[in-house]
């Protein structure tokens, strides 16, 4: 396929205005010994049928139909046609950054909605037009923290994603940051008040990796105490039923966004929440689309607070990021508006009544039991008498995604199994996995 | 009056009444959502920390949400209605057949945490997709974690870091052209490196004298983009990494603007150790109003094993995870944006290896005739040949008219193009950077040109008619002082004492 318009009389003349003779005179000044000479084995090209078929025979090699029960920030939620037919408009799928105003004021709008919805549901006054991702997202959250305090301890709960903990680890490496967990007793974080180094931030999640509802007091007290910024990771789809972190008295809150109008996508592209208060605003990391006034004092939308960004303060920029998630934030818009304050609170609510009809189901086989007993949302530890792994495996041949196994990154939960359910899975669902299950564990 | 055949110009045709936020929408009891009912037993949810009522969020019906967002599509400008000739940032169409792949089923509905046995077509994409990648940079390993160009660039100096401190050095300085893009300095600090900035030389190239003195042991690397931002391709590359790696510092490769070299010149072959590139650039996908992009990062051999990881290897003719021997760990929560890349695998398999070379010889014939036409108006300050990009000067334009190069861009909307980038690079005073990209037709290149001479021309009779543009866009320029000195970032926001 070839997606230049140009006809060989096209390329003719313009070469002819520009005195060459052939396309590789275009690059004659370029040192010979950087030029391609040889054949670099790069594939033929494909006709757009042919093309189609190689992506349906990839697309053939990954097991269909798998009914989910994985989460850890990644959720299988009903996402209505309607997100997806408004997100594709070419208008916001072929934009760039919205640089240019005048002629951008639908992408502005749309994230200055977004900002708005946001702050709404995590209780904060502001937040940003998106980040990467849920751990990028905590990334950036310490990033500031460390910024604002000048300190260089970080706090962090094991109970914090393994995924933005090893993110958090790897930058912190670079960075020289003295990161100190705090361990988890019982399936909630056990603060040690006196762990030192003075701490920049105290980053937790809400509910915690195990699903667990962690302390939002012991937290940010601590936090506060200490001279730290209190920040927590939360689950967009059970702010309608769990507290928000701005009503706790948290200085910042951070979410992985894909639930919130977003399929799984193998993980991206999806997006990360940031929300803080007005205090850190000049802090805050990415882009921030404003309300203004045109000349004729028409309402219009703008790119606000850019002295933040890297292209302006360069080396001192509050964060690297220029590309951000903007077409994943209008899908999270989207959703929100779609439902509404009493559609968040169905989908939390659902979500977790029938995460506590499958705890019970599958406790009641024999040698499987919850690896903590504490409240939970959607999302719940099992301990399997057999390598999770394993289980995994087994399940799958069965029809089901099992859930994520936990033994990799908490060595203390041998046969931990970490199994999330959404307002989409159906009571049948949940028994024929509960049947499935017994069935493994037996055979084992 | 149409215009001729081929022309991607739109005269603007969006809409020009304001629209009112979904909370002014919204009406208490009106609902989109529906579910089936819980089919399992109800009743109190027994948790501490209960929320005391639902959030604040707007009430509307899923009528009002369609009617809202297709008027503020309609309030906005994109690839699909005109030309966007926005340098540095490759604003090419996007084939609608890489749509399809992206919203393939098989792919979206895939979970990051699934055995990978399950998900063999997924890591399969990520094996074909980097080994076009390390074919075209002349690399060895690619990983895509990288959501985007900046991450890219702060996982590219987190290897470096890891490099030298496995050498048992730890040098502190990374050398930046003052070409560079702002996303170059602030990684640097990110990554807990200071910054030097090299000169440019009157060439509009690195200055190589000002390099040979910057080069010390506390030197950790190079980073450059080539073409640089002038759209010049850097001709001393060769001695420049030579240069950098007798301290055994490394050569950074920022992809900006990969697109001008596809097939046609490799940073491998140029001394470059690590590569990042901007899949929503070069490859095509779209840029979303901002984003999702990729920016997948490459390395020479040596560096392979501190890639972040896992990584997919191949294992007889199965494809499993692996962490790479010294790896840098994640810089991504799952496995970057894997959607986007297989967009990109699509469109590099689209084009091939001819297609992908006819990318670098028309995006760079589009610019160079491009830039002979409007050079009648504008002046060019760094005269070598251009590459898929060039920079032209409203700085004598303002001197004689005060005309200056956001009045031209701005003009530009009114006629139906995007504006070029301006003001950057920084060492052009009054920059106009314009990228037309290898997908515009020689009509369209033709009627860019055509607005730029014409604006130049009504900046000569009639300046002020140029200094408010621009006149026919949904709004004029934003009062973007008030933005920042009162700022209202959501609809709880009220504006203290008015305008």
């Amino acid at each position: 396929m070839d997606f230049t318009p140009h006809t060989d009389a096209d390329v003719h003349a313009m070469l002819t205005r520009l005195g060459l003779a052939e396309p590789n005179d275009l690059f004659a000044h370029l040192p010979a010994e950087v030029r391609v000479s040889g054949d670099l084995g790069l594939p033929e090209p494909l006709s757009e049928l042919e093309l189609m078929r190689h992506i349906d025979d990839l697309g053939a090699r990954n097991t269909p139909g798998l009914i989910c029960f994985a989460g850890g920030g990644i959720y299988d939620h009903y996402l209505p046609p309607v997100v997806r037919a408004l997100t594709l408009r070419p208008e916001f799928v072929t934009s760039y950054t919205p640089y240019q105003a005048e002629v951008s004021q639908g992408v502005l709008q749309a994230l200055f909605e977004y900002q708005s919805m946001i702050a709404a549901i995590t209780g904060l006054p502001v937040a940003n037009a998106s980040l990467y991702d849920g751990a990028s997202a905590g990334l950036e959250a310490v990033n500031l923290a460390v910024g604002h305090t000048g300190r260089k301890g970080v706090w962090i709960s094991r109970g914090l994603h393994p995924h933005t903990r090893e993110i958090i680890t790897t930058f912190a490496r670079a960075r020289e940051l003295q990161i100190v967990e705090h361990p988890m007793v019982g399936g909630r974080t056990a603060w040690a008040p006196d762990a030192g180094p003075e701490p920049a931030a105290v980053v937790f999640s809400q509910p915690n990796h195990l699903g667990v509802i962690e302390d939002y007091d012991a937290a940010v007290t601590l936090a506060h105490g200490a001279g730290a910024l209190a920040i927590a990771e939360v689950d967009p789809m059970l702010l309608g039923v769990i507290r928000s972190p701005g009503a706790a008295g948290c200085d910042i809150a951070f979410a992985e966004g894909q639930p919130l109008g977003n399929p799984m996508s193998f993980g991206g592209p999806v997006l990360g929440l940031f929300t803080t208060t007005m205090e850190l605003l000049r802090r805050l990391p990415g882009r921030l689309v404003g309300q203004t006034f045109d000349r004729e004092g028409r309402p219009a939308y703008t790119l606000t607070l850019r002295t933040r960004e890297q292209d302006i303060r360069r080396e001192k920029a509050s964060s690297n990021i220029c590309t951000n998630q903007t077409l994943n934030a209008i899908a999270a818009a989207v959703h929100l508006a779609w439902l509404g304050p009493n559609g968040l609170v169905e989908v939390g609510r659902q979500s977790m009544q029938k995460a506590r009809y499958l705890a019970h189901r599958v406790t009641e086989i024999r040698g499987v039991k919850l690896a903590v007993e504490a409240p939970f949302g959607r999302e719940f530890p099992l301990l399997l008498p057999l390598d999770p792994d394993d289980a995994v495996a087994a399940m799958a041949d069965r029809g089901f995604l099992a859930g994520v196994p936990l033994s990799g990154d908490y060595p203390e939960l041998p046969g931990g199994l970490l199994v999330a359910v959404t307002e989409k899975r159906t009571r049948h669902q949940l028994d024929s996995y509960a049947e499935a299950l017994e069935k493994v564990v037996s055979d084992a | 009056m149409p215009e001729p055949g081929g022309r991607a110009t739109a005269s603007p045709l969006m809409g020009g009444s304001a629209e009112p936020t979904l909370r002014d929408l919204s009406s208490p009891g009106r609902q989109a959502w529906s579910f089936p009912p819980l089919d399992v037993p109800d009743g109190d949810i027994e948790i501490p920390e209960l929320a005391p009522g639902p959030p604040a969020l707007p009430e509307v019906a899923e009528r009002d949400l369609v009617a809202h967002y297709t008027r503020l599509a309609h309030r906005n400008f994109a690839v699909d209605l005109g030309a966007y000739p926005l340098g540095s940032c490759t604003m090419k169409y996007n084939p609608k057949v890489c749509d399809w792949a992206a919203e393939h089923p098989a792919f979206r509905n895939l979970h990051p945490s699934q055995p990978a046995h399950t998900t063999q077509g997924a890591l399969e994409v990520l094996m074909e997709a980097e080994e076009i990648l390390c074919r075209l940079t002349g690399m060895a390993r690619a990983t895509f974690q990288p959501p985007a160009g900046a991450a890219g660039e702060l996982t590219g100096l987190l290897i470096m870091c890891a490099y030298h401190r496995s050498r048992g050095r730890k040098p502190g300085t990374i050398l930046i052209p003052d070409s560079a893009h702002g996303t170059n300095p602030a990684s640097v600090t990110l990554a807990g490196y200071s910054v030097a900035q090299l000169p440019s030389d009157e060439r509009g190239m690195v200055d190589l004298d000002a390099l040979r003195t910057a080069v010390d042991d506390d030197v950790a690397g190079l980073m450059l983009t080539n073409p640089n931002t002038l759209g010049l391709f850097e001709e001393d590359i060769v001695e420049m990494a030579r240069i950098v790696h007798e301290v055994d510092g490394l050569v950074y490769y920022d992809g900006a603007n990969l697109n001008a070299i596809l097939g046609v010149a490799r940073p491998g072959d140029m001394g470059f150790d690590i590569v990042h590139s901007n899949l929503h650039k070069t490859f095509a996908t779209p840029h979303g109003g901002g984003g999702p992009g990729a920016g997948p990062v490459a390395v020479v051999d040596r560096l392979v094993e501190f890639l972040p990881g896992p990584l997919p290897v191949r294992d007889g003719d199965r494809l499993r995870w692996e962490m790479p021997a010294s790896t840098i760990g994640r810089v991504h929560g799952n496995h970057g944006n894997f959607l986007v890349v297989l967009r990109a695998l699509a469109y590099m398999r689209a084009l091939g290896g001819p297609g992908l070379r006819r990318v670098a010889e028309r995006s760079v014939l589009n610019a160079r005739y491009l830039e002979s036409l409007v050079s009648e108006a504008y002046e060019i300050p760094y005269p070598a040949p251009c590459m898929h990009e060039f920079v032209a000067s409203a700085a004598a334009l303002k001197r004689q008219t005060g005309v200056r190069a956001m009045d031209v861009a701005k003009a530009l909307l009114d006629r139906g193009i995007h504006a070029p980038t301006v003001y950057f690079p920084l060492v052009v005073e009054e920059a106009l950077m314009v990228e037309p990209t290898e997908t515009e037709s020689l009509e369209t290149v033709e009627a860019i040109a055509e607005a730029l001479l014409a604006i130049a021309g009504e900046a000569a009779v009639d300046p002020e008619h140029v200094q408010r543009a621009p006149h026919n866009t949904p709004v004029s320029r934003p009062d973007d002082a008030l933005a920042a000195r009162q700022p209202v970032l959501t609809w709880d926001m009220e504006r203290g004492g008015g305008r």
